[in-house]
Protein backbone atom coordinates (compact mmCIF):
# COMPACT_ATOMS: atom_id res chain seq x y z
CA UNK A 1 0.00 0.00 0.00
CA UNK A 2 1.12 3.72 -0.93
CA UNK A 3 2.52 5.41 2.76
CA UNK A 4 0.25 8.18 1.03
CA UNK A 5 -2.81 6.52 2.05
CA UNK A 6 -1.44 5.85 5.70
CA UNK A 7 -2.47 9.10 7.29
CA UNK A 8 -5.60 8.62 6.20
CA UNK A 9 -6.43 5.05 6.96
CA UNK A 10 -4.16 4.73 10.08
CA UNK A 11 -5.04 8.14 12.02
CA UNK A 12 -9.02 7.64 12.52
CA UNK A 13 -8.13 4.66 15.12
CA UNK A 14 -5.71 7.21 16.83
CA UNK A 15 -7.62 7.78 19.70
CA UNK A 16 -9.06 4.32 20.23
CA UNK A 17 -5.45 2.97 20.08
CA UNK A 18 -4.02 5.95 22.17
CA UNK A 19 -6.84 4.49 24.92
CA UNK A 20 -5.79 1.34 24.56
CA UNK A 21 -2.02 2.05 25.23
CA UNK A 22 -2.64 4.28 28.07
CA UNK A 23 -4.95 0.86 29.88
CA UNK A 24 -2.27 -1.28 29.13
CA UNK A 25 0.91 0.97 30.53
CA UNK A 26 -1.56 2.79 32.92
CA UNK A 27 0.90 5.90 32.20
CA UNK A 28 -0.13 8.55 29.80
CA UNK A 29 3.91 8.56 28.85
CA UNK A 30 4.26 5.20 28.11
CA UNK A 31 1.33 5.35 26.15
CA UNK A 32 2.19 8.22 24.01
CA UNK A 33 5.94 6.56 22.94
CA UNK A 34 3.75 3.35 22.83
CA UNK A 35 1.42 4.71 20.09
CA UNK A 36 4.12 6.80 18.63
CA UNK A 37 6.26 3.35 18.27
CA UNK A 38 3.35 1.83 16.79
CA UNK A 39 2.46 4.45 14.30
CA UNK A 40 6.04 4.62 12.99
CA UNK A 41 6.40 0.66 13.24
CA UNK A 42 2.84 0.82 11.17
CA UNK A 43 3.84 3.66 8.61
CA UNK A 44 7.02 1.37 8.29
CA UNK A 45 5.43 -1.61 7.29
CA UNK A 46 2.64 -0.16 5.60
CA UNK A 47 3.79 -1.39 2.10
CA UNK A 48 3.93 -4.73 3.53
CA UNK A 49 0.57 -4.32 4.66
CA UNK A 50 -2.17 -6.54 2.16
CA UNK A 51 -4.85 -4.06 0.84
CA UNK A 52 -8.23 -5.65 2.34
CA UNK A 53 -7.06 -7.22 5.26
CA UNK A 54 -8.26 -5.37 8.49
CA UNK A 55 -5.89 -2.42 9.12
CA UNK A 56 -7.63 -1.91 13.00
CA UNK A 57 -6.33 -5.53 13.87
CA UNK A 58 -2.97 -4.99 12.08
CA UNK A 59 -2.38 -1.62 13.74
CA UNK A 60 -3.91 -3.28 17.59
CA UNK A 61 -1.06 -6.23 17.14
CA UNK A 62 1.56 -4.02 16.62
CA UNK A 63 1.02 -2.04 19.69
CA UNK A 64 0.03 -5.04 21.48
CA UNK A 65 3.35 -6.68 20.39
CA UNK A 66 4.92 -3.11 21.21
CA UNK A 67 3.91 -3.38 24.76
CA UNK A 68 4.66 -6.74 25.47
CA UNK A 69 8.54 -6.10 24.40
CA UNK A 70 8.66 -2.93 26.02
CA UNK A 71 9.90 -2.33 29.63
CA UNK A 72 7.09 -1.92 31.40
CA UNK A 73 5.22 -4.47 29.24
CA UNK A 74 8.13 -7.40 30.20
CA UNK A 75 7.56 -5.72 33.87
CA UNK A 76 4.14 -6.31 33.66
CA UNK A 77 4.33 -9.75 32.20
CA UNK A 78 6.87 -11.17 35.05
CA UNK A 79 4.24 -10.43 37.76
CA UNK A 80 1.06 -11.70 35.97
CA UNK A 81 1.96 -14.29 33.73
CA UNK A 82 -0.63 -16.92 32.78
CA UNK A 83 1.61 -19.75 32.38
CA UNK A 84 -0.51 -23.00 31.17
CA UNK A 85 -4.14 -21.09 31.15
CA UNK A 86 -5.39 -24.21 29.34
CA UNK A 87 -4.42 -26.20 32.16
CA UNK A 88 -6.57 -24.03 34.62
CA UNK A 89 -9.30 -25.41 33.37
CA UNK A 90 -12.57 -24.18 34.19
CA UNK A 91 -12.18 -24.14 38.19
CA UNK A 92 -14.22 -21.37 38.23
CA UNK A 93 -18.18 -21.70 37.90
CA UNK A 94 -19.96 -18.71 37.33
CA UNK A 95 -22.89 -20.78 37.37
CA UNK A 96 -23.68 -19.58 40.88
CA UNK A 97 -25.40 -16.82 42.11
CA UNK A 98 -22.42 -15.42 44.45
CA UNK A 99 -22.22 -12.22 46.22
CA UNK A 100 -20.06 -10.54 44.07
CA UNK A 101 -22.95 -10.13 41.99
CA UNK A 102 -24.31 -8.44 44.61
CA UNK A 103 -21.67 -6.45 45.34
CA UNK A 104 -20.94 -5.58 41.75
CA UNK A 105 -24.76 -4.23 41.43
CA UNK A 106 -23.97 -2.05 44.14
CA UNK A 107 -20.98 -0.50 43.35
CA UNK A 108 -20.62 2.14 40.37
CA UNK A 109 -18.42 2.12 37.35
CA UNK A 110 -15.86 3.21 38.95
CA UNK A 111 -15.12 0.13 40.35
CA UNK A 112 -14.94 -1.91 37.60
CA UNK A 113 -12.68 0.49 36.27
CA UNK A 114 -10.64 -0.18 39.12
CA UNK A 115 -10.73 -3.68 38.51
CA UNK A 116 -10.00 -3.42 34.82
CA UNK A 117 -6.84 -1.16 35.27
CA UNK A 118 -5.91 -4.27 38.11
CA UNK A 119 -6.51 -7.22 36.37
CA UNK A 120 -3.02 -9.26 34.95
CA UNK A 121 -2.07 -7.84 31.50
CA UNK A 122 -2.98 -11.40 29.39
CA UNK A 123 -6.57 -10.46 30.76
CA UNK A 124 -6.70 -7.13 30.68
CA UNK A 125 -5.24 -6.89 26.83
CA UNK A 126 -8.34 -9.03 25.66
CA UNK A 127 -11.01 -7.45 27.91
CA UNK A 128 -9.98 -4.01 26.23
CA UNK A 129 -10.02 -5.70 22.66
CA UNK A 130 -13.54 -7.14 22.94
CA UNK A 131 -15.47 -4.65 25.65
CA UNK A 132 -13.97 -1.37 24.99
CA UNK A 133 -12.49 -1.68 21.29
CA UNK A 134 -15.35 -4.03 20.39
CA UNK A 135 -13.07 -6.03 18.13
CA UNK A 136 -15.00 -9.92 16.39
CA UNK A 137 -13.54 -12.76 18.13
CA UNK A 138 -11.74 -13.26 14.86
CA UNK A 139 -9.98 -9.66 15.16
CA UNK A 140 -8.94 -10.42 18.51
CA UNK A 141 -7.35 -13.77 17.54
CA UNK A 142 -5.35 -11.76 14.83
CA UNK A 143 -4.14 -9.02 17.49
CA UNK A 144 -3.46 -11.99 19.71
CA UNK A 145 -2.13 -14.48 17.32
CA UNK A 146 -3.68 -17.53 19.04
CA UNK A 147 -7.19 -19.54 17.84
CA UNK A 148 -10.54 -17.94 18.26
CA UNK A 149 -10.93 -21.09 20.70
CA UNK A 150 -8.42 -19.45 23.19
CA UNK A 151 -9.74 -16.19 22.53
CA UNK A 152 -13.25 -17.43 24.12
CA UNK A 153 -11.53 -19.70 26.69
CA UNK A 154 -9.61 -17.00 28.28
CA UNK A 155 -11.83 -14.35 27.76
CA UNK A 156 -14.24 -16.02 29.88
CA UNK A 157 -11.66 -16.35 32.89
CA UNK A 158 -11.00 -12.67 32.07
CA UNK A 159 -14.44 -11.64 32.87
CA UNK A 160 -14.27 -13.93 36.03
CA UNK A 161 -10.91 -12.17 37.45
CA UNK A 162 -13.02 -9.46 36.47
CA UNK A 163 -15.77 -9.98 38.86
CA UNK A 164 -13.73 -10.99 41.51
CA UNK A 165 -11.33 -7.97 41.63
CA UNK A 166 -10.69 -8.14 45.44
CA UNK A 167 -8.93 -11.75 44.94
CA UNK A 168 -5.99 -13.30 43.98
CA UNK A 169 -4.88 -13.62 40.18
CA UNK A 170 -5.13 -17.38 38.80
CA UNK A 171 -1.91 -17.94 39.82
CA UNK A 172 -2.48 -17.42 43.67
CA UNK A 173 -0.37 -14.68 43.68
CA UNK A 174 -1.59 -11.19 44.75
CA UNK A 175 -1.22 -8.58 41.83
CA UNK A 176 1.56 -6.64 42.10
CA UNK A 177 1.17 -3.03 42.21
CA UNK A 178 3.73 -2.41 39.67
CA UNK A 179 1.17 -3.40 36.99
CA UNK A 180 -2.01 -1.33 38.01
CA UNK B 1 -30.63 -27.26 45.28
CA UNK B 2 -30.72 -26.19 41.59
CA UNK B 3 -30.77 -28.29 39.13
CA UNK B 4 -26.86 -28.58 37.64
CA UNK B 5 -26.87 -26.89 33.77
CA UNK B 6 -24.46 -28.00 31.23
CA UNK B 7 -24.76 -25.08 29.75
CA UNK B 8 -21.35 -24.04 28.37
CA UNK B 9 -20.50 -20.31 30.33
CA UNK B 10 -18.38 -19.43 26.80
CA UNK B 11 -21.70 -20.24 24.83
CA UNK B 12 -23.27 -17.49 27.04
CA UNK B 13 -20.75 -15.06 26.74
CA UNK B 14 -20.46 -15.54 22.99
CA UNK B 15 -24.26 -15.07 22.80
CA UNK B 16 -23.83 -11.65 24.35
CA UNK B 17 -20.55 -10.65 22.59
CA UNK B 18 -22.88 -11.37 19.21
CA UNK B 19 -20.43 -14.09 18.26
CA UNK B 20 -23.54 -17.15 18.30
CA UNK B 21 -24.19 -18.77 14.94
CA UNK B 22 -27.85 -17.07 14.14
CA UNK B 23 -28.99 -20.90 14.12
CA UNK B 24 -28.01 -21.50 17.87
CA UNK B 25 -29.52 -18.26 18.96
CA UNK B 26 -33.15 -19.14 19.08
CA UNK B 27 -32.23 -22.30 21.27
CA UNK B 28 -30.34 -19.64 23.57
CA UNK B 29 -33.01 -17.74 23.90
CA UNK B 30 -34.96 -20.75 24.75
CA UNK B 31 -32.62 -21.80 27.26
CA UNK B 32 -32.23 -18.25 29.02
CA UNK B 33 -36.27 -18.38 30.20
CA UNK B 34 -36.14 -21.95 31.74
CA UNK B 35 -32.75 -21.81 33.24
CA UNK B 36 -32.66 -19.54 36.09
CA UNK B 37 -28.73 -19.99 37.14
CA UNK B 38 -27.60 -19.05 33.08
CA UNK B 39 -30.22 -16.22 33.32
CA UNK B 40 -28.40 -14.61 36.38
CA UNK B 41 -25.27 -15.40 34.51
CA UNK B 42 -26.15 -13.05 31.57
CA UNK B 43 -27.63 -10.35 33.75
CA UNK B 44 -24.27 -9.90 35.37
CA UNK B 45 -22.22 -10.30 32.23
CA UNK B 46 -24.29 -8.03 31.20
CA UNK B 47 -23.90 -5.64 34.11
CA UNK B 48 -20.02 -6.08 33.83
CA UNK B 49 -20.30 -5.38 30.07
CA UNK B 50 -21.94 -1.80 30.49
CA UNK B 51 -19.63 -0.95 33.53
CA UNK B 52 -16.65 -1.48 31.09
CA UNK B 53 -18.55 0.92 28.59
CA UNK B 54 -16.73 3.83 30.46
CA UNK B 55 -13.65 2.71 30.21
CA UNK B 56 -13.95 3.38 26.43
CA UNK B 57 -12.07 6.67 25.53
CA UNK B 58 -11.54 7.02 29.14
CA UNK B 59 -7.95 7.93 28.73
CA UNK B 60 -7.87 10.95 25.99
CA UNK B 61 -4.73 11.78 24.17
CA UNK B 62 -3.82 15.43 24.51
CA UNK B 63 -3.82 17.88 21.18
CA UNK B 64 -0.52 18.84 21.15
CA UNK B 65 0.52 14.65 21.22
CA UNK B 66 -2.02 14.91 18.65
CA UNK B 67 -0.08 17.14 16.62
CA UNK B 68 2.62 15.63 17.18
CA UNK B 69 2.00 12.36 15.75
CA UNK B 70 0.04 13.79 12.26
CA UNK B 71 3.42 15.26 12.04
CA UNK B 72 5.20 11.73 11.63
CA UNK B 73 2.66 10.15 9.99
CA UNK B 74 1.71 12.78 7.39
CA UNK B 75 3.84 11.99 4.30
CA UNK B 76 6.92 14.26 4.29
CA UNK B 77 6.62 14.24 0.57
CA UNK B 78 4.18 16.60 0.33
CA UNK B 79 5.48 19.66 0.64
CA UNK B 80 8.59 18.93 -1.38
CA UNK B 81 6.62 18.09 -3.56
CA UNK B 82 5.10 21.41 -4.00
CA UNK B 83 8.35 22.92 -4.76
CA UNK B 84 9.76 20.56 -7.03
CA UNK B 85 6.73 20.77 -9.33
CA UNK B 86 7.27 24.62 -9.59
CA UNK B 87 11.23 24.07 -10.07
CA UNK B 88 10.41 23.52 -14.14
CA UNK B 89 8.50 26.67 -14.39
CA UNK B 90 11.01 28.14 -12.62
CA UNK B 91 13.49 27.25 -14.50
CA UNK B 92 11.55 27.91 -17.48
CA UNK B 93 10.83 31.37 -16.28
CA UNK B 94 14.52 31.34 -15.88
CA UNK B 95 15.54 30.55 -19.35
CA UNK B 96 13.03 32.77 -20.51
CA UNK B 97 14.06 36.15 -18.74
CA UNK B 98 18.11 35.31 -19.73
CA UNK B 99 16.73 34.88 -22.85
CA UNK B 100 14.87 38.12 -23.21
CA UNK B 101 18.14 39.95 -21.16
CA UNK B 102 20.12 38.58 -23.88
CA UNK B 103 18.12 39.65 -26.69
CA UNK B 104 17.76 42.86 -25.58
CA UNK B 105 21.32 43.72 -24.92
CA UNK B 106 22.14 42.11 -28.19
CA UNK B 107 19.20 44.30 -29.96
CA UNK B 108 20.67 47.49 -28.14
CA UNK B 109 24.36 46.61 -29.58
CA UNK B 110 22.69 45.59 -32.85
CA UNK B 111 20.69 48.84 -32.40
CA UNK B 112 24.20 51.24 -31.37
CA UNK B 113 25.90 50.09 -34.21
CA UNK B 114 23.05 50.62 -36.51
CA UNK B 115 23.29 54.19 -35.78
CA UNK B 116 27.88 54.13 -35.93
CA UNK B 117 26.45 52.83 -39.54
CA UNK B 118 23.88 55.50 -40.23
CA UNK B 119 26.51 58.32 -38.85
CA UNK B 120 29.35 56.50 -41.70
CA UNK B 121 26.55 56.44 -44.25
CA UNK B 122 25.58 60.09 -43.35
CA UNK B 123 28.92 61.10 -43.65
CA UNK B 124 29.66 59.88 -46.91
CA UNK B 125 26.52 60.60 -48.37
CA UNK B 126 26.69 64.44 -47.43
CA UNK B 127 28.10 66.70 -49.87
CA UNK B 128 29.89 68.52 -47.16
CA UNK B 129 31.31 65.47 -45.28
CA UNK B 130 33.81 66.78 -43.36
CA UNK B 131 34.31 70.42 -41.34
CA UNK B 132 37.96 70.17 -41.54
CA UNK B 133 39.75 68.28 -44.71
CA UNK B 134 43.32 67.47 -44.23
CA UNK B 135 45.74 65.02 -44.63
CA UNK B 136 47.70 66.29 -42.10
CA UNK B 137 46.84 64.66 -38.24
CA UNK B 138 48.67 67.84 -37.03
CA UNK B 139 45.86 69.72 -38.32
CA UNK B 140 43.13 67.58 -38.29
CA UNK B 141 43.85 66.71 -34.16
CA UNK B 142 44.03 70.49 -33.22
CA UNK B 143 40.68 71.36 -34.73
CA UNK B 144 39.12 69.42 -32.63
CA UNK B 145 40.21 71.52 -29.28
CA UNK B 146 37.24 73.58 -28.23
CA UNK B 147 34.46 71.76 -30.04
CA UNK B 148 34.40 68.27 -27.97
CA UNK B 149 35.16 67.82 -24.59
CA UNK B 150 38.26 65.28 -25.36
CA UNK B 151 41.31 64.64 -26.77
CA UNK B 152 42.90 61.90 -28.28
CA UNK B 153 45.70 61.18 -30.55
CA UNK B 154 45.32 60.22 -34.70
CA UNK B 155 48.35 58.12 -35.62
CA UNK B 156 50.37 58.78 -38.45
CA UNK B 157 49.24 57.03 -41.40
CA UNK B 158 51.61 58.41 -44.07
CA UNK B 159 53.47 56.00 -45.69
CA UNK B 160 50.48 52.96 -45.49
CA UNK B 161 47.59 52.10 -47.05
CA UNK B 162 45.33 54.74 -45.39
CA UNK B 163 44.87 58.37 -46.33
CA UNK B 164 43.51 60.55 -44.18
CA UNK B 165 40.61 62.60 -45.46
CA UNK B 166 39.91 64.72 -42.29
CA UNK B 167 37.15 65.09 -39.52
CA UNK B 168 33.90 66.71 -38.31
CA UNK B 169 31.87 66.66 -34.91
CA UNK B 170 29.41 63.98 -34.57
CA UNK B 171 26.45 63.28 -31.70
CA UNK B 172 25.79 59.64 -30.49
CA UNK B 173 22.83 59.21 -27.76
CA UNK B 174 23.31 63.11 -26.79
CA UNK B 175 27.48 62.92 -26.76
CA UNK B 176 29.72 64.78 -28.90
CA UNK B 177 32.30 62.89 -30.88
CA UNK B 178 35.01 62.85 -33.15
CA UNK B 179 34.77 61.18 -36.73
CA UNK B 180 37.73 60.92 -38.67
CA UNK B 181 37.13 59.58 -42.25
CA UNK B 182 40.23 57.34 -43.77
CA UNK B 183 40.07 56.67 -47.28
CA UNK B 184 41.95 53.36 -48.32
CA UNK B 185 42.03 53.21 -51.87
CA UNK B 186 38.54 53.76 -52.83
CA UNK B 187 36.89 52.60 -49.96
CA UNK B 188 35.88 55.16 -46.67
CA UNK B 189 36.60 54.65 -43.62
CA UNK B 190 35.46 56.29 -40.29
CA UNK B 191 36.62 56.52 -37.29
CA UNK B 192 34.61 57.46 -34.15
CA UNK B 193 35.71 58.75 -31.37
CA UNK B 194 33.17 59.30 -27.96
CA UNK B 195 33.79 59.61 -24.47
CA UNK B 196 32.98 56.58 -22.48
CA UNK B 197 31.78 58.27 -19.40
CA UNK B 198 30.56 55.19 -16.60
CA UNK B 199 26.98 57.09 -16.36
CA UNK B 200 26.45 57.28 -19.75
CA UNK B 201 28.05 54.21 -21.45
CA UNK B 202 27.28 53.28 -25.01
CA UNK B 203 25.72 50.12 -25.21
CA UNK B 204 28.70 48.64 -27.01
CA UNK B 205 30.73 45.76 -25.56
CA UNK B 206 34.31 46.02 -23.70
CA UNK B 207 35.62 45.63 -27.26
CA UNK B 208 34.92 43.29 -30.08
CA UNK B 209 37.30 41.52 -32.98
CA UNK B 210 36.17 43.51 -36.47
CA UNK B 211 32.74 41.83 -37.40
CA UNK B 212 30.18 42.29 -40.08
CA UNK B 213 26.92 44.42 -39.12
CA UNK B 214 24.89 45.40 -42.24
CA UNK B 215 27.51 44.38 -44.49
CA UNK B 216 29.97 46.80 -42.44
CA UNK B 217 33.03 45.84 -40.79
CA UNK B 218 33.07 47.43 -37.24
CA UNK B 219 35.42 47.14 -34.43
CA UNK B 220 35.69 48.86 -31.09
CA UNK B 221 37.56 48.69 -27.78
CA UNK B 222 37.39 51.37 -25.05
CA UNK B 223 40.84 52.93 -24.37
CA UNK B 224 41.23 55.83 -21.86
CA UNK B 225 38.28 56.31 -21.15
CA UNK B 226 37.57 56.69 -25.14
CA UNK B 227 35.15 54.62 -26.66
CA UNK B 228 36.69 53.93 -30.63
CA UNK B 229 35.17 52.63 -33.39
CA UNK B 230 35.74 52.36 -36.90
CA UNK B 231 33.14 50.82 -39.29
CA UNK B 232 33.82 50.77 -43.05
CA UNK B 233 33.37 48.50 -46.45
CA UNK B 234 36.55 46.87 -46.38
CA UNK B 235 37.69 43.50 -45.11
CA UNK B 236 38.03 42.59 -41.13
CA UNK B 237 41.80 42.37 -42.09
CA UNK B 238 42.09 46.02 -43.26
CA UNK B 239 39.85 47.67 -40.12
CA UNK B 240 42.07 45.88 -37.87
CA UNK B 241 45.50 47.39 -39.16
CA UNK B 242 43.89 50.59 -38.81
CA UNK B 243 42.52 49.69 -35.40
CA UNK B 244 46.02 48.55 -34.48
CA UNK B 245 47.44 52.08 -35.08
CA UNK B 246 44.77 54.01 -33.42
CA UNK B 247 45.10 51.75 -30.23
CA UNK B 248 49.22 52.26 -30.31
CA UNK B 249 48.54 56.13 -30.95
CA UNK B 250 46.58 56.42 -27.91
CA UNK B 251 47.56 53.41 -25.73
Amino acid sequence: MDPEFFEQLAMPLFDQLYNFAHWLTGDRTDAEDLVQETYAKALKGFRSFQQGTNLRAWMYRILRNTFHTSRTGLAAQNTSSLEEEEAQGNAVTAHTVTPELLLLQQEDQQTVLKALAALPVPYREIILLCEVEELSYREIAQVLDVPIGTVMSRLSRARTALRQPQKTNPLGRPIDARTL
Amino acid sequence: MPVPCDQNPITLASYLDGELAPDQIPAMHEHIATCPQCAIEIAELTRLKHGLRAARGHHTPTLEFKKKLQQQVAPPRRPRLNVLRFIPAALALAATLLLAFTWTQHSRRQDAFSEVADLHVNALASTNPLDVISTDRHTVKPWFQGRIPFSFNVPELTGTEFTLLGGRVVYLHQQPGAQLIVAMRQHKISVLIFQASPGQALPFPASTEAGAHNAFTVETWQSNGLRFLVIGDVDATEIERLAQSLKQANS
